[in-house]
């Protein structure tokens, strides 16, 4: 085994019995469980072949990790701020990876070539300073830091969450509030709200104001991109766009409580006339969200499912961003 | 304090750093120095929270209509005036004159229990106006920040006290020379820290 | 009488917490009733409880590192095999309300009492020793620092079966951590064991800092000092200028909740904002904190094991420098998504760039070193290369969440948490590990098993990259952290592979114990002299264990790499200075100021948590009442005679000679 090429594709997976769905199919652990067989063949003599087989297992770790979670997630966006922070991603994985697996390479060379029992290495004790050397080594870092730095403030602004998306298509109004352990989302201009389901147009922006309710959590849609804190007491805000159908996991990314891991919400792209129908069904049925909604809304409650108001007082996500409406919240109770 | 690591005699023309371990009072008093330091990186953080939360006065008072600054001269009167008694009573140490020392000691401790009482009374008035720190973020601030100060000259205080029993008991010896020393640094610190105090609380309130 | 303090405080129906504090509360009284029994306590209380000595003291820490390692493990196990089964609809068999305690205790004790212990240790070991000198700064003071960790200790774990701990994280933001949102006295628990520790690091921070500017052997200039000691120097500087911070920032959380203070609420004004600002300006110095000694440990063993000095001596110590400096500037990368605005984002995305700059010429320089060397596979190196191998992963993820549109999608995701852990456990543990392998024989005068410090390696090489590798995966694939549970069961298989590497480590773990007890059993067999490794730094100078005073002559450096430089000399073989005579030397005596201090600091922060407030009082006086005694203890020194250091001498006579 040792010093035998190996193939990825013929190492089995990490569950062959259990079969766990699609998935196993798919995911390649190989970079786990093959080099964990070769502990046992430890010994000074199989190092080099040990040292390449485990170089290239963590080489190929992050290709075989990028692309096994590749079909969801943040690398799988489905509209244009995700895809272009998937780009970011990917390119400056790229660019370090030019650096880094050389080095993680000529690491694992150098310290066999020169081992105490290498006849043909030179030792060179006094050697300690190389004025040219000490340039490149500073040079490197510096010049891909450079260009990550720049790729960083250009990406900061043309990404920044706040700022509009470039659209012949007029934003869609979002705003949300975090409360425990649910999402509120409210409709201004169509004059509706809906809790833990957003239904948006595909293609259209959407321009998100964000507050909490309680303590901070995090609104986030992994397939559509960036996620921005919400915090009582203050306003953020969001800029994101879905450009195909479909149903998009949404979480919050700040823990938050005992509720924390419930408080999942949908984010729903639908053309425009499914999402005229969608408005028009929510508008028909359902109560009002005044403030003594809000308040009962408010209370702490996990794992609840979509629900929808027909109504929204005026102004009652600027009254709730304000703290002028505070959420009674306490935990032990129950009411 | 302990003489483990005793200095060789080396030639003098060699910089610092190679003559080996520094004497025992340079290291006390460099220790005590970093104290200081780290001491001084907490008022900052104190202030620097006074400087976010200045203006979050929640509809309640607001500094200018607190603050007596009459009240905040004559503290400040009697801390810097400690400081320089205390610089006597360090200088009547280093000549090891015991009243001498035991009387500037006392003035030092006399102006920082005036200065303490100024601020009690100061607080506590505050506090009966409804003005107390839990009435807003500024007033939790301003009482975090000014308070702590206010601790920390109550154990200066303390300090000073169990110094002059030090001294009474133990004589002026080495160990009690360099005590004496890290409380003056510590009482002189104090007060450089109420200049930024009363500047930026006092003479900056809006 | 007792504030909150009432039976219910004991989780009598959570078998979990009953069992585990059953069998913790066994352990402890089966190892006092066996000390009791052989009469080991005089020996303890003289030789190790009360000592003042660097080398006891930093092995103290090392014993409490490891065995809060088994207690912070024990988190990561449970929450590793909750993720593995609560997939789809299961739940699992851990209750948000226990997991959440959990990851808060996992975070706080592995960061807190692990890592910076085991950091401390060795830096409390082997400073002194390279500096050339006999004992830090301040000998008492720094026992002190050992025994406030350890009342920190006590307290986190007393929280284990004496009410709860925060369920609020590792740094507690608010306003979740407010008394509003967490009433019970986790937070309280949280909050005092930390003050009380933090005191503990901070004093050591200005002991060590003050070691190192002030006492070094005759000769040591700055540029003739171990790189070691450059970094433990900039960690602790680091530790001076930081803790405070964390202090200050503590005790308004604390004021908030203890005195109805608004720094932080949600109402009356109060702005959570800043106390993320103010807990990351502490929170990223304090993983440089954790981090350069490990750096300083690596350039150690690679220049050792390779036979050659350490390639760029002055530029690691200025990329060290610069490193310190840095760590203070690139705080806001840890909440990029709080919408700070672009151009103060895009500024501290820049500067953490910045920061991998002088990081990635260390690699460089240990690069450079290993080429042209006579390379010893010993252990230390294997932990020094699998460093530099995994480090530079963790490097480059978190260049990669610098920027920050990409961290937009990857903040608080297992993405961040696979980053975090590949630097801490590919350059602290590893750092820690091949420090610990190195200096063990000076310590303790034998060699641990080598095979198994290889079995140790490979279990944790391994294990790190399976458990955390499908974190990099689950990141990217959406999954957050801090979930107890989660629907989509396409992520369970990683979750199940992260188990079984967590299990490898585990098994590192176990070995590690192992191999201590296979090492003691046959320490006759494997006895060392003064240079098992061929060293170059003045530590292997002097006899394994060395004498209490170090060095019987404080020796005369004349360059870096000291012991190197007299070992190839054609006169030396031993410390310099040999032509002085040897004087009596006065060393501290043993103090029990440390540990009485930390006694009543103990029942101080316990009164505190639980509103006993006349217990709290009797407390600070008891800590007034030791400070005041130590105030008045003339007798501080035992002077030990020529004759003791000729006949240690005498008998250590072959050990004086380098291998």
């Amino acid at each position: 085994m040792v010093g035998a090429a190996r193939n990825l594709a013929e190492t089995p997976s990490f569950l062959p019995d259990r079969g766990i769905g699609p998935n196993a199919a798919r995911c390649d652990y190989s970079f786990v469980t093959g080099t964990t067989r070769e502990t046992a063949l430890l010994s000074r003599q199989h190092w080099i072949p040990r040292a390449h087989a485990l170089g290239r297992s963590l080489l190929l770790a992050p290709v075989v990790v990028t692309l096994t979670s590749c079909k969801q997630g943040v690398l799988d966006p489905q509209g244009p701020i995700g895809a272009a922070e998937r780009l970011i991603l990917l390119d400056a994985t790229a660019i370090m990876l030019a650096v880094v697996i050389p080095v993680i390479v000529s690491t694992l060379v150098i310290a066999w070539w020169f081992r105490a029992g290498n006849r043909h290495a030179r030792y060179r004790p006094d050697w300690e300073y190389s004025g040219r050397i000490e340039m490149i080594v500073w040079s490197i870092p510096m010049l891909v830091i450079l260009f990550l730095g720049g790729i960083a403030w250009e990406s900061s602004h043309t990404l920044d969450p706040p700022k509009p998306l470039a659209s012949s298509v007029a934003p869609l109004e979002i705003q949300v509030v975090s409360l425990d352990w649910q999402w509120l989302f409210i409709y201004p201009a169509q004059g509706l709200a809906s809790v833990n389901r957003i239904v948006a147009p595909v293609g259209t922006p959407i321009h998100f104001r964000l507050t909490s309710a309680t303590v901070m959590n995090s609104f986030f849609v992994p397939q559509l991109g960036s996620q921005i804190y919400t915090m009582p007491g203050m306003t953020t805000q969001l800029h994101l766009q879905a450009d195909r159908q479909g149903t998009y996991q949404g979480i919050s990314a700040q823990f938050s409580g005992e509720g924390f891991s419930d408080m999942n919400f949908e984010f729903i792209a639908v053309t425009e006339d499914k999402f005229d129908r969608w408005v028009a069904e929510a508008k028909g049925q359902g109560g009002e969200l005044d403030e003594a909604a809000f308040v009962e809304l408010a209370r702490p409650a996990q794992a609840t499912g979509p629900s929808t108001f027909a109504e929204v007082s005026h102004g009652l996500f600027e009254h709730v961003a304000s703290g002028h409406i505070s959420a009674d919240r306490h935990p032990q109770s129950s009411h | 304090m302990n003489s483990v690591n005793q200095a060789l005699p080396l030639p003098a023309e060699l910089p610092l750093s190679f003559r080996g371990p520094a004497p025992v009072r340079t290291v006390a008093g460099f220790g005590f120095w970093l104290f200081l330091l780290s001491d001084i990186v907490i008022f900052g953080v104190l202030f620097a929270a006074y400087a976010v939360l200045s203006g979050e006065t929640a509809g309640g008072p607001t500094g200018a209509s607190l603050f007596d600054r009459k009240h905040v001269l004559i503290e400040t009167a009697c801390l810097l005036v400690s400081s320089v008694t205390c610089g006597f009573a360090l200088l009547a140490a280093q000549r090891t004159e015991k009243l001498a020392t035991y009387f500037w000691l006392a003035a030092t401790f006399a102006l920082g229990a005036l200065f303490l009482s100024l601020e009690a009374s100061e607080f506590s008035a505050m506090i009966a106006n409804g003005a107390g720190p839990s009435r807003s973020a500024f007033l939790s601030a301003f009482f975090t920040l000014v308070g702590t100060h206010g601790l920390h000259v109550s154990a200066g205080l303390a300090w000073l006290f169990v110094m002059v029993l030090q001294i009474a008991t133990l004589g002026f010896q080495p160990m009690v020379g360099r005590r004496l020393f890290c409380f003056a640094l510590f009482w002189h610190a104090l007060d450089i820290v109420w200049v930024g105090v009363f500047t930026i609380v006092y003479l900056g309130a809006r | 009488m007792l504030g909150k303090l009432n039976w219910s405080a004991i989780p009598f129906d959570q078998p979990i917490v009953m069992i585990a504090s059953g069998t913790v509360g066994a352990i402890i009284f089966l190892i006092l009733a066996l000390v009791t029994f052989k009469g080991w306590w005089p020996y303890l209380w003289r030789e190790w409880i009360t000592s003042v000595d660097h080398k006891r003291i930093g092995v103290m820490y090392m014993i409490l590192a490891l065995v809060m390692l088994v207690r912070g493990f024990s988190d990561a196990m449970m929450m590793r095999s909750q993720l593995a089964l609560a997939a789809g609809g299961a739940a699992g068999y851990l209750p948000p309300e226990h997991y959440n305690q959990i990851f808060s205790a996992h975070g706080t004790i592995m960061i807190f009492f692990v890592a910076m212990p085991f950091v401390a240790g060795l830096m409390n070991f082997a400073v002194p020793l390279q500096l050339g000198v006999r004992d830090v700064a301040f000998p008492v003071l720094n026992s002190l620092s050992f025994w406030l960790t350890a009342a920190g200790v006590l307290l986190v774990n007393l929280s284990l079966v004496v009410g709860e701990f925060s369920r609020t994280g590792w740094l507690a933001y608010p306003p979740l951590s407010e008394i509003a949102f967490s009433p019970g006295v986790g937070v309280d628990y949280y909050l005092w064991s930390l003050q009380i520790s933090g005191v503990g690091s901070l004093l050591s921070g200005i002991n060590l800092t003050t070691t190192i500017l002030k006492l070094r052997a005759p000769g040591m200039g700055y540029r003739r000092m171990p790189v070691f000691c450059w970094t433990a120097l900039a960690s602790n500087l680091l530790i001076v200028a930081a803790f405070p911070v964390l202090t200050a920032t503590f005790a308004m959380l604390l004021l908030d909740r203890y005195c109805d203070f608004h720094f932080f609420t949600t109402e009356l004004g109060g702005n959570a904002m800043m106390y993320i600002n103010l807990i990351w300006l502490w929170g990223h110095p304090e993983v440089y904190i954790l981090i350069l000694p490990a750096f300083g440990v690596f350039s150690e063993v690679v220049a050792t094991f390779s036979g050659k000095p350490l390639f760029g001596y002055r530029s690691m110590v200025m990329a060290t420098m610069v490193i310190c400096v840095l760590s203070f500037m690139v705080w806001l990368h840890h909440f990029f998504t709080m919408g700070a605005g672009a151009n103060v984002n895009g500024f501290f995305g820049i500067m953490t760039m910045i920061i991998a700059v002088p990081t990635g010429v260390k690699i460089f320089n240990w690069l450079f070193t290993l080429y042209g060397g006579r390379i010893r596979f010993s252990v230390p190196l294997y932990w020094a290369l699998g460093f530099m191998v995994t480090f530079v992963i963790g490097g480059m993820t978190g260049v990669l969440m610098a920027i920050p549109p990409a961290d937009f999608v990857v903040h608080n995701s297992l993405f961040l948490i696979a980053h975090f852990h590949n630097t801490v456990i590919g350059g602290v543990v590893f750092g820690v590990m091949a420090g610990y392998t190195y200096w063990f024989p000076k310590a303790f005068g034998f060699k641990l098993n080598e095979r198994i410090g290889k079995a140790i390696f490979w279990c944790w090489f391994f294990g790190f990259y399976g458990a955390f590798m499908p974190l990099y995966a689950l990141g990217l694939m959406g999954a957050t952290r801090r979930m107890q549970h989660y629907s989509n069961l396409d992520w369970q298989p990683f979750m199940l592979a992260a188990l079984g590497g967590a299990c490898l480590i585990l098994l590192g773990i176990v070995l590690t114990v192992v191999q201590l007890v296979v090492s003691i059993r046959a320490r006759h067999r494997n006895r060392v002299g003064a240079d098992p490794w061929n060293g170059r730094t003045l530590e292997w100078s002097i006899p394994s264990p060395p004498p209490a005073w170090n060095f019987a002559r404080l020796p005369v450096v004349v360059g870096t790499d000291a012991f190197w430089a007299m070992k190839q000399s054609p006169a030396g073989s031993g410390p310099g200075g040999e032509g002085a005579p040897l004087e009596a030397l006065h060393l501290p005596r043993g103090n029990p100021t440390g540990v009485f201090t930390a006694f009543f600091a103990v029942i101080t922060g316990f009164a505190l948590i639980w509103h006993i407030w006349w217990m709290a009082a009797l407390g600070l006086l008891g800590v007034l009442v030791v400070g005041l005694r130590q105030a008045w203890r003339t007798d501080s020194e035992v002077t030990v005679l020529v004759e003791e250091i000729v006949a240690f001498e005498r008998r250590h006579a072959k050990q004086g000679v380098p291998a």
